[in-house]
């Protein structure tokens, strides 16, 4: 069955490192629903969040192959862990004066906020759970939608868990599990 | 007959940053700097290619500490490395130029990826300023191999040069080995700086397993221990880890017999009562039987590639699979696996030999045995009168009594040499498994010839496959390399004729194909050719050429429409296999 994954995977910011991790991706048919980078409270160390569309030993493959990319440190697959994944999307309503103030309720429903507006429209930033933007966007639908862009989610553990890497001055010994554990991978 | 283990690897010359005094820090032209990092990492022989973008670097080659091998094309440059890499275990390096010279490394590279051998390429890009502006002869070459190799480098500092060369080998040699490119703009060879080689590379997104978990070594010995009808597949990563010394004691202390992958040829001699020799699409019938039978797989080194396993859902369906790699990416990949053990084939066996007990498996091995197909051996009796593949392949075998390094191009005769050499030696048998590149035999010889100048190397290809590294003669000419060349002479391309003959009707589309008269040919670049017609001509045949100094070349015109028997048909289970209903012709 294929489920929805969202990897957290640390890598070295090189250049060219994102080519690296989606042209792996691309030619092992692994499925990206969505992908954000930035950078991670290391210097010198990005994040990105990848949601992949797989069975699941699909996934841990995805990971295993991840791994070998020399910028790759670090592969988690936060899914069945407790986690916050959020994403932000920011949506371009039309908007009269008679519709304003009804989408302007709804905005508040989803905690979303108006960030800009124009005689005939309102743009709303929303984030949140993926379900709760989907919420959001169905209920905005009947209004028409001009424009929209989402990120896809990003995705930190609770509590004071944290999948960071140590400190690049020794060797790194850790290996993340992925998400399901027949692997003989970890030492 | 002894295997003779690793010795090719244990007598490398390696010379060593220490050669030099460490405090010599000279400032030297990026130029310079590749060859002192290549002499530095005990490189002595380079094949390459000139051209605009490493003019510069070709200015310091004379005088360099290594031999530079012109190839006649780029891609015989990454195939020769490779060749010289698999006869020797060290890492093979080639040198080309950019834009078409680096485009033309391509096939080889990926050649390398999919068999793991250690190369280096190094290309040459266009100068700083016109890179991503289209300049003449410029490619995205990093961009290009990205998926073919096993990293790559796009040096954009002269101070990066020595650290990523260093690091570019210590990649290709170290886990599961494989090619890495490193690509060097033409500004940077003409820059100056000072050259301090690194004495150690530390990459921490770069840690591969080389000691497994004890815990899944004792449960593969757990399942050795119980197993009454044990098989063990033996892949590359046995030669690759050095390992074959151990491994022949850990089968000899089982009694486990050995099913020999294409690349696993060589790691255990298939002269032994417990050596079967080829599995697979070819493989021979009682090994794919004994496949089919065993209760526990143990796979050491191999990928389970598909022209290994058949359809994988009839592969050893009866088996408790052990899988032993060094990548743990391999482990469950294509065959679902039991006990993964995920460590480098050496490691892995020295801890796993003082676990399991002397067995022995007499009914196991003469059930294997009673499943030989014998209808080729009687056959061959009677002699035919046109040079038949397998007496070509077995009078080889026989003359250089199974010591030379046979290297073949991707088709039939390379099926008749893996099946029919009888490989009783590690580092012998070079040819492309994974992807199946035509023309790899000549240039692999030319490297594995100058890897090893003690052994005897025949290159045994195809008339098809010889049509495209044939211009490689001229490389073996002017090296005056003692290579012979055994051409299996069909006028087909043999195996896709094969397809065609037993899946499309024979459906003979595109595959006759002319050639040149190859006796002539070999004239024509200064050497012997000798025209083979006929059974009794074989064995003089090969020993006349063994006996003539620098490159022979013997074309062999067999039947024309011989087949490779047995065989899986595409999308079959092993055990689906065709065989030889009666002898051809």
């Amino acid at each position: 069955m294929k489920n929805r994954h969202i990897l957290s995977v640390l890598v070295e910011d090189h250049p060219g490192v994102l080519n690296r991790v989606v042209s792996l991706m691309r030619r092992r048919s692994f499925n990206i629903d969505s992908i954000t980078v930035g950078h991670s409270e290391q210097p010198g160390v990005s994040r990105m969040t990848i949601v992949v569309i797989g069975q699941d030993e699909e996934v841990e493959q995805a990971g295993k192959q991840l791994y070998k990319l020399m910028e790759v440190l670090k592969v988690i697959d936060v899914t069945p862990l407790n986690c916050v994944a959020h994403e932000l999307a920011l949506i371009k309503v039309a908007a009269k004066s008679q519709t304003r103030s009804e989408i302007l309720q709804i905005a508040q429903i989803y905690n979303a906020r108006v960030v800009d507006a124009s005689p005939t429209t309102l743009l709303i930033e929303a984030t949140g759970p993926e379900t709760q933007v989907d919420g959001l966007l169905t209920m905005l639908k009947a209004f028409g939608i001009r424009e929209l862009v989402r990120t896809g989610p990003v995705a930190m553990m609770r509590g004071s868990t944290t999948v960071g890497v140590k400190d690049s001055s020794r060797p790194e010994r850790e290996m993340a599990v992925a998400s399901n554990g027949t692997t003989a991978h970890v030492n | 007959m002894t295997a003779t283990g690793t010795a090719a690897r244990e007598t490398p010359e390696v010379k060593t940053v220490s050669n030099r005094p460490l405090t010599e820090k000279p400032v030297l032209t990026g130029s310079e700097i590749v060859c002192r990092a290549l002499e530095d990492e005990g490189v002595d022989t380079v094949f390459g290619y000139p051209g605009g973008a490493v003019i510069p670097l070709y200015d310091s080659l004379p005088g360099a500490g290594f031999h530079h091998v012109l190839v006649r094309f780029e891609q015989w440059a990454a195939l020769a490395a490779e060749g010289y890499a698999r006869a020797t275990g060290r890492p093979g390096v080639c040198l080309v130029t950019s834009g078409p010279g680096a485009t033309n490394l391509v096939t080889g590279l990926a050649d390398a990826m999919l068999d793991s051998v250690p190369i280096v390429a190094i290309t040459g890009q266009v100068i700083q300023p016109l890179i991503g502006r289209d300049a003449f002869q410029e490619v995205d070459i990093t961009g290009i191999t990205l998926p073919v190799t096993k990293h790559n480098y796009l040096v954009n500092r002269i101070q990066d040069l020595a650290p990523t060369i260093k690091e570019a080998f210590h990649l290709a040699t170290t886990g599961r080995p494989g090619p890495v490119l490193i690509d060097i703009p033409k500004t940077l060879f003409l820059q100056k700086h000072e050259y301090a080689y690194p004495e150690s590379v530390y990459r921490r997104g770069y840690q591969p397993t080389s000691v497994p978990n004890m815990r899944q070594v004792r449960l593969a010995a757990s399942a050795i221990t119980k197993a009454r009808k044990p098989l063990i597949m033996a892949g590359h990563g046995i030669m690759l880890s050095g390992a074959t010394d151990l491994f022949r004691q850990f089968v000899e202390k089982t009694g486990i017999p050995v099913a020999h992958t294409l690349l696993g040829l060589g790691t255990f001699p298939e002269s032994h009562p417990l050596g079967l020799g080829l599995m697979g699409m070819h493989g021979h019938k009682h090994v794919n039987d004994a496949l089919d039978e065993c209760d526990l797989l143990i796979n050491i080194g191999a990928r389970f590639d598909d022209r290994a396993t058949g359809q994988v859902s009839g592969f050893a369906q009866n088996a408790f699979v052990v899988h032993v790699d060094i990548d743990p990416a391999e482990i469950g990949k294509n065959v679902r696996t039991d006990v993964p053990v995920v460590g480098d084939a050496r490691e892995v066996l020295k801890l796993l030999v003082p676990e399991v007990p002397a067995g022995q498996h007499d009914d196991w091995v003469a059930w294997i045995d009673s499943r030989r197909d014998r209808v080729l051996d009687e056959a061959l009796e009677e002699r035919p009168a046109w040079p038949e593949p397998y007496t070509i392949i077995k009078t080889i075998a026989e003359a250089t009594k199974g010591e030379a390094i046979v290297t073949t191009d991707v088709g039939q005769h390379q099926m008749w040499a893996a099946q029919h050499f009888g490989f009783d030696h590690p580092d012998r048998w070079i040819t492309s498994g994974g992807l199946g590149t035509m023309g790899f035999g000549l240039p692999s010889a030319v490297g594995a010839k100058i890897g090893r100048p003690d052994l005897e190397v025949w290159a045994v290809v195809g008339d098809g496959g010889f049509q495209m590294s044939s211009n490689e003669l001229a490389t073996a000419v002017q090296e005056n390399l003692d290579i012979n060349i055994a051409v299996i002479n069909n006028g087909y391309l043999g195996m896709v004729r094969q397809w065609q003959d037993l899946f499309h009707a024979k459906n003979y589309s595109e595959v006759k194909i002319g050639a040149p008269n190859f006796e002539k040919l070999a004239e024509a670049y200064g050497i012997t050719g000798i025209t083979v017609r006929s059974d009794a001509e074989i064995r003089p045949a090969i020993e006349r050429a063994r006996a003539i100094p620098g490159p022979v070349l013997i074309d062999f015109v067999i039947e024309p429409e011989a087949n490779v028997w047995p065989i899986v048909p595409p999308g079959a289970a092993n055990s689906g296999l065709l065989h030889q209903q009666r002898f051809e012709g």
